[in-house]
């Protein structure tokens, strides 16, 4: 296979690298994706369907998406403060806490799920201080919105951070010049640039957590209808030697999956489109 | 407006600077610091000699061993993948090139239960090949194998996605410039390639060994929970975790935490010196422009 256009390339290798690229991605990606599909095409639409709009199913969507929009949504706002704290203000330590904020990646789910369960149950260190207001937090659906904003965490301060630090200072300084306040040169200067990127940090949090296991199981509760998630679901399924309510259940979860990543890539593209508009546009100036 | 009034109308006010810098910090203390610490006060909470001795159980040491040899045989595949992906990427021009970029994203995408669960289908007793598996014993799901193959699909992506913007920064005149010097195929590559992208490989093979040595959701659902022999750490800290054993538990936690910490230190050491490497170029190219 020679590339497709363009003279022929000068570096060896193509071939023997876009093979063995394919040839890996397909043997453990594309393959086993394929059986998953040839696995639910053995289901009639109305059996597919009977499984996948079932009452427990249902439910479990509800709590599923419910938590990871608003551990999204806490992540958005406090991951813009956190953000522009590491970027603009200086402070004590704040290399070490740069470095931390990369804590959700590098902790294995399973250790962050027992210790944040350890932490909001009733005589845990955080717990024993809400559960007298009468908030309980561990052990019900609350604990799952913890438990996935943990995990969500890192994605929006990391897609802002290099935005913040790109933003010219000079934008912001004419913009005060031209007798704007502080809060008008945000909402209209500063807010439109970082915009595409706080989406963008949103929407990969809410991925995350969507197909977000290991974390949650321990601090859900797991009641069936009130704090189950979609993935706890397929596993009480597979326990049960339910394969096809498992595989149903999978193939929604897949095809959600699919559609998050495209429009995280058309989220990216959005953002690069618009940045590459105001870099041209400070080309022109 | 002179400089210094500029200045100060381009911050925030001192109170809100103050509220933002508690708002973040009180964040980050709640939601990182906290749990941190939690992991272990919880594995000391009965002492130094219960935590060694939680540690030094048989099965917390064969769920060491399994750990880091699915590590070991993960990650050296991980890295050919993510290579030769990023080599074909970004030195060739060829249809379909974003299409397969954002299938080396696809397994980021696809929730760990599910990825365990399509193993299962194909590989299981009731999957497509079980039947064919099982009458020439060969043993896939519930052993090594099977979880050999999810942690390759979850750590997939790492290599690859470090690789591919580095190197399309890089271009291609230094390798066309030693290939048309002569030098083979491989020399090249050894001399001029490897050297060029080896932090970058370092940090993608530092994430993809927190991931492969972490992972909790696709191991679970493919291993069978074989205490002593399928068990990874993960897996060893759920089981005792269930039992109530608390302080063993956070023990083997103790250990992950340790190389959560570890990884965090050396991705900050390897943006360090990619970081100094990008300077010295940038300063090399202005000093031969003057």
């Amino acid at each position: 296979m020679r590339p497709l256009f363009g003279p022929a390339p000068l570096l060896p290798g193509f071939r023997l690298a876009l093979g063995c690229a394919l040839v890996y991605l397909s043997l453990l990606v594309l393959l086993p994706l394929s059986g998953l599909a040839f696995k639910a095409s053995q289901l009639t639409v109305a059996e597919f369907w009977a499984i996948a709009s079932g009452e427990r199913a249902l439910a479990s969507y509800r709590v599923t998406f419910g938590a990871s929009l608003l551990a999204a949504s806490i992540n958005t706002v406090f991951g813009l403060i956190v953000a522009w704290i590491l970027v603009r203000y200086s402070f004590p330590g704040k290399r070490l806490i740069d470095a931390l904020v990369d804590l959700p990646f590098a902790l294995p789910t399973a250790v962050a799920g027992i210790t944040l369960a350890t932490l909001y149950a009733g005589n845990g260190w955080i717990g024993r201080y809400l559960e007298p207001l009468g908030l309980k937090i561990a052990f019900a659906p609350p604990g799952i919105v913890v438990a996935l904003t943990f995990i969500g965490l890192p994605f929006v301060v990391r897609t802002l951070q290099p935005v913040i630090e790109d933003i010219e200072p000079e934008v912001e300084e004419a913009a005060a010049s031209l007798g704007a306040s502080r809060l008008q040169t945000f909402v209209r200067v500063l807010w439109p640039a970082l915009l595409p990127a706080l989406v963008t940090g949103f929407t990969l949090a809410f991925s995350r957590s969507i197909g977000e296991y290991g974390s949650v199981i321990f601090i859900a509760g797991n009641m069936p209808l009130i704090s189950e998630i979609t993935p706890l679901l397929i596993i009480s399924k597979l326990e049960q030697y339910d394969v096809v309510g498992a595989t149903a259940l999978a193939v929604v979860m897949l095809i959600i999956s699919f559609v998050m990543l495209f429009v995280v890539n058309g989220l990216q593209w959005w953002a690069a489109t618009r940045h590459g508009a105001r870099a041209a546009g400070g080309a022109r100036r | 407006m002179s400089d210094a009034a500029l200045r100060r109308a381009n911050a925030e006010p001192r109170w809100l600077r103050h509220l933002l810098l508690a708002v973040g910090l009180g964040f980050l203390f709640i939601f990182l610091l906290l749990p941190l610490l939690a992991v272990f006060t919880e594995a000391f909470s009965a002492g130094w000699r219960a935590y060694l001795r939680a540690l030094q159980d048989d099965e917390a040491r064969s769920a060491v061993g399994l750990t880091l040899l699915v590590a070991v045989l993960v990650l050296p595949l991980n890295v050919c993948f993510g290579v030769a992906a990023a080599w074909a990427i970004t030195k060739f021009d060829f249809r379909g090139k974003s299409l397969l970029i954002t299938l080396i994203d696809l397994p980021f995408a696809v929730s760990p239960v599910v990825v365990g669960l399509v193993f299962l289908l194909i590989f299981g007793a009731q999957g497509l090949f079980g039947p064919w598996l099982a009458a020439n014993g060969i043993k896939i799901v519930f052993a090594l194998p099977a979880i050999v193959l999810v942690t390759m699909f979850i750590t997939l992506p790492f290599v690859a996605r470090e690789l591919i913007p580095l190197m399309e920064a890089q271009g291609k005149e230094e390798e066309e410039a030693a290939v048309s010097l002569g030098a083979p195929g491989w020399q090249m590559f050894r001399r001029v390639t490897l050297p060029n992208i080896r932090w970058g490989l370092l940090y993608g093979v530092i994430l993809a060994n927190a991931r492969a040595m972490g992972e909790f959701g696709a191991v679970s659902v493919v291993s069978g929970h074989i205490r002593g022999e399928t068990n990874t750490l993960p897996l060893h800290v759920e089981i005792l975790y269930n039992e109530y054993n608390a302080v063993g538990a956070f023990a083997s936690a103790s250990v992950l935490a340790l190389l959560a910490l570890v990884t965090l230190a050396a991705k900050a050491i390897v943006e360090w010196r990619m970081r100094r490497e990008t300077r010295m170029l940038t300063a090399n190219l202005a000093a031969e422009q003057n």
